[in-house]
């Protein structure tokens, strides 16, 4: 009995540590300020034991941030050794290398003391909206045109917050007032994990943290080994080319599993971009990992055990391994494709584990105006992101999902919202026709949007699309999807990427990628591409061409 | 039982209608309480609810004639939803925006989930129908309406066999004119077809919101329009005359009327009603800051009472796909008790996961086969089954009894599913699933609790429902909560609740403006015809009393995610308003985030107003207070949870402790439908209401 209450004590303290991550999270969500915190979650936390080894990461979080936090910790530590730590000490730094990928992303790390003594430390994440810098859009030459730069810091030492710190923060920021809530906020964050994992600790009578970080990391990594080794072993490569800036990128990956653990390696992929849709290392293997976890592990909880197992590497001065001072705001761009490159290995390991590719990177328009040169022309002056996706690829059993994230968990902005707080009329919001990857399992569609200014006035947009070029591709003989289009609706095409305005009188029109296809068209069921003709999201001359197919009736 | 003629003229029924059981709670003006719990007839409910009436009439030996007033609430609305039984029904939305229900947030409900499929919209895609015309958001029209492009469709209405019909065009809660000249042009075509307006039915911003709400309305409606009617003409037919009343979700009662005009009103009416229940003993005991929980055979319901009201929320899922899984299920804006729906039950069903972990729920084996104890075919290892090998349940007068448990079914069943998979042994397999679904719950509470802004450990928890009382003690031990109060009739707590609900009706209206372009004739005029609108569906319930009217609007600093809803002054609403509105905003914030961000514009998204009649009386009397030491009493085996051994604690009998009885823990308290168990740390009494008080000791016994 006394062994079988132990391990039952185990797990819920485990279950108690993850309930007290999850209120960390979502202390730091309902207080911040920056949109897409708020809206998309793009936020982490996490406790970790004095050796820096993550513990639970809360469920509520972006998955960009799902390793680069349990790496950033390490960095901190050997900076601030917790054993040197005094009560009250908060640590922070918005280094793309040591944080999450870009200098929005603040990372701070909080030693946790229990009647005196450090115990662990927690840590959390999130976006600001504004660093100063050439602001969001992938045209600056390196990091420090980026914004504002802060190495490993402490904000707080022994309680006393560094003001001059604050101070230069605010200063170097469009929106100081925001930016000083977030920082609040994830101070907040840190305060209310201590404060609870303090409680925890005195309810189970615990010491130290060291036997529960044990059986938790030993427990997932042991599970996760126990996943992979139901794998084949071998190795297995992919090659996937996307639009990139400059010049189109190659990604190219070798994944290999043996033994309980996978390693993939980069190598042969593209050279760094001399625009900012580089990813630091840490940002990489954060969207590559995340996307394999999906398909081999959904289910284990985020640990360093859970995440040990897998490797990710990539040649120094790569797009997945871009070097300081590259510039990197926008590494999203290229970090949301890596899944699909992972994902294309494991398809070669084991047919039939994983979805087609999807459009993956969002299609989001950073819409201003009354900026810039257009400052005294009259017009509102507003900043708006509109955020949407394309579709997801095809499932072997199942068709894909209608414009809808992945692998982001961003969340899509609604019209009448968006003409509320900027002079903007949205024409049209509709789903894109025809623009799934035909197959026997049907890619998702994307959607088409076309935005106008409700004053007459130039939009000015900071475009970081990608699929235009490229699109998503089908597998096992599924066709690729729709490629993405970014227009005017009078028909001049625009870039995928940088800056450009859009004039008054015209309409800005964006048709998202749809999904590729899974397995041969022919051998669809008749009955679902029946459905999509009622629907009217496949047209009769679409299901002719790829799927040979002719309504008996025609009833529309 | 006499009947003496100040109480016959005051009695009241509150009928719960569940998925299971129909339970009634009839209540006499001078108090007197009857129940009765009747199983659910569910191809025609008004059968069981007819039957539920008579069986509680007769128990209180009281005629017909004395029902004042039938409060009713029924989660046939929410099942129509879930099951997709509603009404063939189309939507009418504006030219270039068809997939608004399909488009919804763009996201996955749960990130790692790869394989997931979101559920369909309720209308597909060929019955979605664009007209040509276009609002902007100040409710000008950009593109008038092309009235030839709505009656087209009038042809595919007939010829599709559509009985219920969305409107949803964009900005319409900013002018509805659009909306309302195509339902007249339809229904000049189709006079028999039901018509939902998004401007009537959700008058606010956010276009998937309404459109969804919208929709939902637009699909239950006939059915519920007939149900309704069935019941009232049963009711009628019976010598019922006094109105019949519906239970809302927002906790209050509205008339026949306004439900079957705005059904999706109806949804999640039993669980709100067990949250007024808790917030009127809140109010008895004067208890400032409470944690309502409400466990039954499937779910655990969570709500917090700040001052005997509880919290509300303008926004509510329904039909979640993946059982309990924010964000798989149907978002709709309407007024709602908010509250937290765990998948932990009596039923809910415990296994291993892939990490040797316990898990428990969320699925659950219901009330058929139910759990493996109830010896019906079940035999799956469940919550039940688990508090019964642990001695708080005993097998003999379960349910009021009505059935005897089965141990031995219990114990195999857990020793199957859990304690051999983990080599231990079956107390211990029992153990684990009861600290397993106890930490569930209380980890939602707590991260609910979080982000609400609020603090557990402060409150005190109500606990009822059928499993309620018996989780209740070891929930508050895990969330540091001192003080756990066990009301009257615990085990059909929502149907008292109806009878605790008042009159009232909740509009809001998305009208945008800035505190720095803030306009008091605009506000005061918007106020005014939400006054007339709101008072007129109140007076169809409540008759001619006085009607209390609250105001508050929804404002946050320019750009930020989320509202908060500040109080706006009643009377006239003069220039000074907008300093009133920054102060209460910057008040308001600062309770809830701790601070607040000078210099912030701050913009308002909507406003709404709550048109209340006052709420019925109370008639629970207050008892005299002896001093009854709560003489004990046969003895049972129950579980220390420390020590996992099972010891020997009193078992008190409900009926048999007064007012003043004092008892401590450990002990069981035995009544009809449910079983309180009081752990070491806790001390009870029974107060002057007659509720447990169980508070907790000093220091925990070790």
């Amino acid at each position: 009995m006394t062994d079988a209450l132990e391990r039952i004590h185990l797990q819920i303290m485990w279950d108690r540590l993850i309930s007290v991550v999850e209120e960390q999270a979502q202390t730091l969500m309902r207080a911040a300020f920056s949109p897409i915190v708020r809206e998309s979650g793009d936020i982490s936390a996490g406790i970790f034991d004095l050796e820096g080894r993550m513990m639970v990461q809360a469920v509520t979080g972006t998955p960009g941030h799902i390793n680069t936090m349990a790496a950033s910790v390490h960095h901190l530590i050997r900076h601030f050794p917790p054993d040197e730590a005094r009560p009250g000490d908060l640590w922070m730094t918005n280094d793309p290398w040591i944080g999450a990928g870009h200098l929005n992303d603040f990372v701070l790390v909080k030693p946790c003391f229990l009647d005196g003594r450090v115990v662990g430390l927690n840590a959390c994440t999130s976006h600001l909206a504004d660093i100063g810098g050439r602001s969001f859009g992938p045209d600056a030459a390196d990091v420090h045109e980026e914004g504002m730069f802060i190495p490993p810091v402490k904000l707080i030492d022994g309680g006393t917050i560094n003001h001059t710190l604050m101070t230069l923060l605010r200063a170097n920021s469009r929106v100081p007032v925001q930016n000083e809530g977030d920082l609040y906020a994830l101070i907040a964050c840190c305060e209310v994990g201590e404060e609870r994992l303090g409680d925890m600790m005195r309810e189970f009578a615990l010491t130290s943290l060291a036997g529960l970080s044990d059986h938790i990391i030993n427990t997932s990594r042991d599970a996760t080994r126990a996943r992979l080794r139901s794998w084949p072993s071998g190795t297995w490569s992919n090659e996937m080319m996307v639009d990139g800036y400059e010049f189109e990128i190659r990604i190219a990956a070798s994944l290999t599993i043996a033994d309980g653990a996978l390693a993939i390696d980069f190598s042969g992929s593209s050279p760094a971009s001399r625009y900012g849709i580089n990813c630091p290392l840490t940002y990489s293997q954060a969207y590559t990992v995340f996307g394999l976890k999906c398909v081999i592990a959904p289910d284990i909880p985020n640990n360093a055990g859970a995440l040990e197992p897998f490797v990710v590497l990539a040649p120094e001065g790569s797009i997945m391994n871009a070097t300081k001072p590259a510039p990197v705001v926008m590494r999203h761009i290229v970090g949301q494709l890596l899944p699909d490159a992972a994902l294309g290995c494991l398809h070669r390991a084991r047919p039939g584990s994983v979805p087609a590719e999807g459009t993956s990177v969002l299609w989001d328009l950073p819409l201003r105006g009354g900026f810039g040169i257009y400052h005294s022309s009259g017009q509102t002056r507003f900043a708006l992101e509109m955020v949407h996706n394309g579709g997801t690829g095809a499932r072997p059993s199942s068709d894909g999902l209608d414009a809808t994230a992945f692998p982001s968990g961003v969340i899509g902005t609604q019209v009448e919202l968006a003409e509320s707080v900027a002079p903007l009329i949205v024409w049209r919001r509709e789903l894109r026709p025809d623009s799934g990857g035909a197959g026997c399992h049907r890619g998702g569609h994307g959607q088409i949007i076309e935005v106008g200014s409700s004053e007459n006035a130039t939009l000015q947009l900071a475009a970081a699309l990608d699929r235009i070029t490229y699109p998503p591709r089908g597998r096992e003989g599924g066709h690729d999807g729709a490629r993405g289009i970014l227009c005017l609706a009078s028909g001049r095409p625009l870039n995928g990427k940088g800056e450009q305005d859009i004039p008054p009188n015209e309409t800005l029109r964006m048709e998202t990628p749809g999904g590729g296809g899974y397995g041969d068209p022919a051998t669809r069921d008749p009955a679902l591409i029946d459905a999509d003709l009622k629907s009217g999201l496949v047209t009769p001359a679409a299901a002719e061409r790829d799927y040979g197919y002719r309504q008996e009736s025609a009833s529309t | 039982m006499s009947e003496n003629a100040a109480s016959q003229g005051r009695v009241r029924i509150g009928i719960d209608v569940g998925g299971t059981f129909t339970d009634v709670a009839l209540e006499t003006g001078d108090g007197r309480l009857e129940t009765s719990k009747v199983p659910t007839t569910p191809r025609a409910p008004e059968r069981g609810v007819m039957n539920g009436v008579r069986l509680a009439l007769e128990k209180a030996g009281i005629s017909v004639n004395a029902v004042l007033s039938v409060i009713h609430g029924t989660t046939l609305a929410t099942n129509a939803l879930i099951e997709r039984r509603g009404a063939r029904t189309a939507l009418v939305c504006t030219r270039g925006f068809r997939d608004t229900l399909r488009l919804a947030y763009e996201n996955r409900y749960d990130q790692y989930d790869i394989w997931l499929n979101k559920p369909e919209p309720l209308v597909p895609r060929h019955l979605t129908w664009p007209v040509t015309e276009r609002m902007d958001v100040t409710g000008t029209p950009l593109l008038e309406l092309d009235e030839t492009s709505v009656l087209e469709l009038a042809g595919k209405i007939r010829n599709e066999g559509i009985e219920s019909v969305a409107i949803g065009l964009l900005h319409a809660y900013a002018n509805p004119r659009h909306e309302e000249r195509v339902r007249e042009l339809l229904l000049g075509e189709c006079p028999g077809v039901s018509i939902t307006l998004s401007s009537e039915a959700c008058p606010e911003v956010r276009e998937y919101e309404r459109l969804t709400t919208t929709v939902c309305n637009a699909y239950v409606r006939p059915l519920m329009a007939r149900y309704l009617a069935a019941l009232a003409a049963e009711l009628a037919g019976a010598g019922i005359s006094g109105p019949l009343l519906l239970m809302t979700s927002g906790g209050s009662i509205c008339s026949l009327e306004t439900a079957v005009s705005f059904p999706v009103r109806l949804v999640e009416s039993g669980p709100s009603a067990g949250a007024v229940l808790a917030a009127r003993v809140a109010g008895r005991r004067g208890e400032p800051r409470v944690l309502s929980y409400d466990m039954g055979g499937t779910t655990a319901k969570i709500c917090l009472i700040d001052d005997a009201r509880p919290q509300t929320a303008r926004i509510f899922e329904i039909a979640r796909a993946a059982r309990f899984m924010k964000g798989s299920g149907m978002t709709v804006r309407l007024p709602v008790i908010e509250m937290i729906e765990i998948g932990a039950g009596g039923g809910s069903i415990a296994g291993v996961d892939g990490l040797g972990r316990i898990s428990v729920g969320p699925r659950s084996a219901g009330s058929e086969p139910g759990p493996s104890c109830y010896a019906r075919g079940g035999t799956d290892a469940t919550v039940t089954d688990a508090d019964l090998v642990l001695g708080r349940l005993e097998a003999e007068g379960f349910a009021g009894g009505s059935m005897t448990l089965d141990a031995d079914a219990a114990r195999h069943a857990i020793r199957q599913d859990i304690a051999d998979p983990l080599s231990m042994d079956v107390m211990a397999g029992a153990l684990g699933m009861s600290e397993v679904v106890d930490e569930n719950m209380a980890s939602a509470a707590q991260v609910h609790a979080v982000e609400r802004g609020k603090v557990l450990r402060q409150c005190t928890m109500i606990a009822f429902g059928g499993a309620g009382p018996l989780h209740a003690c070891r929930m508050a031990e895990k969330l540091g909560i001192r003080r756990v109060v066990i009301p009257l009739h615990p085990g059909v707590g929502s149907a008292v609740g109806m009878l605790r609900a008042p009159v009232a009706f909740e509009v809001v209206r998305s009208l945008y403006m800035t505190l720095a372009t803030f306009d008091p004739a605009v506000v005061a005029g918007i106020y005014s015809s939400m006054a007339e609108e709101a008072s007129t569906i109140v007076r169809q319930g409540a008759g001619d009393v006085s009607l209390e009217e609250r105001r508050s609007c929804f404002m946050r600093y320019l750009g930020q995610g989320h509202e908060i809803e500040v109080p706006v002054s009643g009377g006239t609403i003069d220039d000074g308003e907008g300093k009133v509105l920054q102060a209460a905003y910057d008040r308001e914030y600062a309770r809830q985030y701790s601070r607040s961000v000078p210099g912030m514009d701050v913009e308002i998204l909507g406003w709404k107003l709550v048109v209340a009649a006052p709420l019925p009386d109370d008639p629970e009397t207050e008892m005299t207070v002896t001093s009854d030491q709560g003489a004990g009493s046969p003895r049972r085996l129950v579980v220390d949870l420390a020590t996992g051994e099972m010891v020997d604690v009193p078992v008190f009998s409900r009926g048999s402790l007064v007012p003043g009885a004092v008892f401590g823990g450990p002990c069981v308290i035995t009544e009809g439908q449910t079983t309180t168990v009081v752990t070491a740390s806790f001390h009870g009494r029974i107060d002057c209401h007659g509720y447990i008080v169980l508070e907790a000791r000093e220091t925990t016994p070790s």
